[in-house]
């Protein structure tokens, strides 16, 4: 089983220092002229606008996760695995076709536009898609199941007597959220994170079908240097990149948790 | 115990006699099975052949034709070159026919045995990819224009500058292909779209830096659906889906600029490593019938490299810029060509103008 993922990563990994020969391909002359390529600012700034591209789709993420999460917990046991199918429902549709859904959704004469220009809200209609919004709002609607799934284990875990205790001792909507609730369901709240961050950095269809391709996010980069410039050895480097600070971000997100963790239990 | 045990042996020496079966009884891609009928695989663009003109084709050799498809150049050289077999006929465009020729990927053609091949345009007779034709057979061809909509821009647009008309802010789509765009700009310029000249690179990308801000979207699949929707009223692209957009709005209109544009030319090859060659021949002389030309150039809306697939075809399919290019645009048009390493300046300047 373990051959089957390092195999592949090993010869990404090998490829990353070979070079591009004259007509794409890849030829053995040992280098590291690909990692010294990426040096270049420009790249700096695709992986920060991707960095943050992820961000902001992980905290709205959260944002609407954990309330629906929530609720979904806490509801009749009859109905929690029919809404916990709702939430999973979409992915039955390719991820492709729902993107294509959401053009048709956003663009001028599409029903969001047409509803609000109908309500009098709007005179002209917005322009909604092939903007950054649009990326984002593509991005949270592909990975909140992602979010809510986790979260939803974590919250059914909780239990609701420690809550109830909590407010009996006086501790205010705030205190029981982020003294109780929130160190309760630790363990979703960042499998849900991570679950959610980590296909976003790397998306490459939603930026370029609802960003419009104006801008690139690092699985832009990866897709056009491995399928249009054929520039295995370069794409391979960003990939080996991307995937290191993934991995850094990830342990150190585990090891300030873990260390916090501690610091709660000696209070 | 021991009954679930051999009961266990027993499921697995079934597998086990499946397993051996299966490639014995599995569909034999060579045709050498001598009941079976041959197969001839044919590897191409997606919704690129009609399904009727495969079953045509059928009928007459008595043959099954396997279709694959592929969404760009790059993806049928990469699976090519990763060592797929199996395919007897591929699609390739001009400049990637070149590579192919290069890597040694395709067999030499026989005149002989491809009469039909010998009636084709012209100007599409002897290709600066392969000047013979020992490789290749031409099989659609287009260019790379304008499309805009007259209800909005009434004169017709003859130049490229109309893609930095402050006018048109948020109403321009490009195509999302960085030598295709490029491409677009160095003719503008004056200058060769293969250019590999570093401060001429440098100084297309500046002008597109300008163009940006005015620019809706890069796409190089939706661009007809833009401008027939009106969300768009100038789109950069191929002559094809700019003929579909007509179709459905009729104040859409094309034009190749006077500073010139990409001459395309999508060919039909037999690969190295085809299984069926003889056969492969036979499709293709079939595929470049005049009549069967002329009814894939209708349905597809590009030209057939045909000659007589010209006089087939509806008056309003040839008389139309988008399919057709006029013959007196020929002179203005230009083949891409692989730049070699120099795709990496391209490739550079492309990734800036993304992240501005």
């Amino acid at each position: 089983m373990g051959l089957f993922f390092l195999v592949p990563l090993g010869l990404v990994f090998a490829i990353s220092f070979a070079s591009r020969g004259t007509y794409g391909g890849v030829v053995w002359e040992l280098t590291s002229a690909n990692y010294l390529d990426l040096l270049h600012p420009l790249y700096g700034k695709i992986l920060g606008q991707s960095l943050w591209y992820a961000t902001i789709t992980t905290v709205i993420c959260f944002a609407l996760g954990f309330p629906l999460a929530y609720v979904i917990a806490r509801s009749p046991a009859r109905w929690q695995p029919i809404f916990l199918l709702l939430v999973m429902l979409p992915f039955w549709t390719n991820f492709l076709v729902r993107t294509y859904a959401w053009m048709i959704l956003l663009r001028h004469d599409g029903l969001i536009n047409r509803s609000l220009m109908a309500l009098g809200i709007v005179d002209s209609p917005l322009d909604l898609l092939y903007r950054p919004t649009a990326v984002v709002i593509g991005l949270v609607y592909g990975y909140l199941p992602f979010m809510v799934l986790p979260l939803y284990v974590a919250v059914e875990r909780l239990d609701p007597l420690l809550v109830d205790a909590a407010w009996d001792l006086y501790a205010s909507r705030w205190a029981v959220f982020t003294r109780v609730v929130l160190p309760l369901t630790k363990p979703g709240i960042i499998g849900g994170c991570i679950l959610v961050f980590i296909p976003s950095i790397g998306s490459f269809i939603t930026p370029d079908l609802l960003g419009g391709a104006r801008s690139m996010m690092i699985g832009n980069l990866i897709q056009h240097e491995y399928l249009v410039v054929r520039d295995w050895p370069l794409g391979s480097a960003v990939s080996f990149v991307l995937m290191a600070i993934v991995m850094a971000a990830v342990l150190l997100y585990y090891k300030t948790a873990s260390r916090s963790d501690g610091r709660l239990e000696a209070r | 115990m021991s009954l679930r045990l051999s009961r266990l042996t027993l499921w697995c020496v079934c597998l086990a006699a499946l397993a051996l079966c299966l490639p014995a009884c599995g569909p034999s891609a060579g045709g050498d099975h001598p009941s079976s009928r041959p197969v001839l695989h044919y590897f191409t663009w997606s919704d690129y052949v009609g399904p009727e003109i495969i079953q045509e084709f059928e009928r007459r050799e008595q043959v099954k034709v396997v279709i694959d498809t592929f969404s760009s150049n790059e993806e049928l050289l990469a699976k090519l070159q990763s060592g797929a077999t199996g395919y007897d006929v591929a699609v390739p465009s001009d400049f990637m026919v070149a590579i192919m020729i290069q890597q040694g990927l395709l067999n030499e053609l026989d005149p002989q045995d491809l009469p039909n091949a010998a009636l084709i345009e012209p100007h599409l007779q002897a290709l600066p990819f392969d000047p013979e034709r020992r490789y290749s057979v031409p099989y659609l061809w287009g260019t790379v224009g304008i499309g805009y909509d007259s209800a909005v821009i009434p004169a017709a647009p003859d130049s490229w500058s109309i893609l930095w008309d402050p006018r048109f802010q948020g109403r321009i789509s490009m195509l999302n292909d960085q030598r295709e765009v490029f491409g677009a700009v160095l003719r503008s310029m004056g200058q060769s779209m293969n250019s590999t000249d570093r401060p001429v690179i440098e100084a297309a990308k500046e002008r597109l830096l300008r163009q940006k801000p005015l620019v809706k979207t890069y796409t190089s699949d939706h661009y007809d659906q833009l401008l027939a929707s009106g969300e768009v009223v100038l789109a950069h692209g191929w002559g094809g889906p700019m003929a579909r957009a007509m179709a459905e709005r009729p104040s859409i209109r094309y034009v190749v600029p006077k500073e010139g544009a990409t001459v395309w030319a999508d060919c039909l090859v037999v690969l190295r490593t085809a299984p069926q060659k003889r056969l492969a021949l036979r499709f293709i002389n079939f595929l470049m019938e005049p009549e069967i030309a002329a009814r894939t150039s209708e349905r597809l809306r590009f030209a057939s490299a045909s000659r007589p697939a010209r006089e087939l075809v509806s008056a309003s399919t040839r008389d139309n810029p988008a399919i057709y290019p006029p013959v007196d645009q020929l002179d203005r048009l230009e083949w891409m060509k692989d730049v070699g390493r120099a795709i990496r300046l391209y490739d550079r300047a492309w990734t800036e103008l993304k992240m501005r």
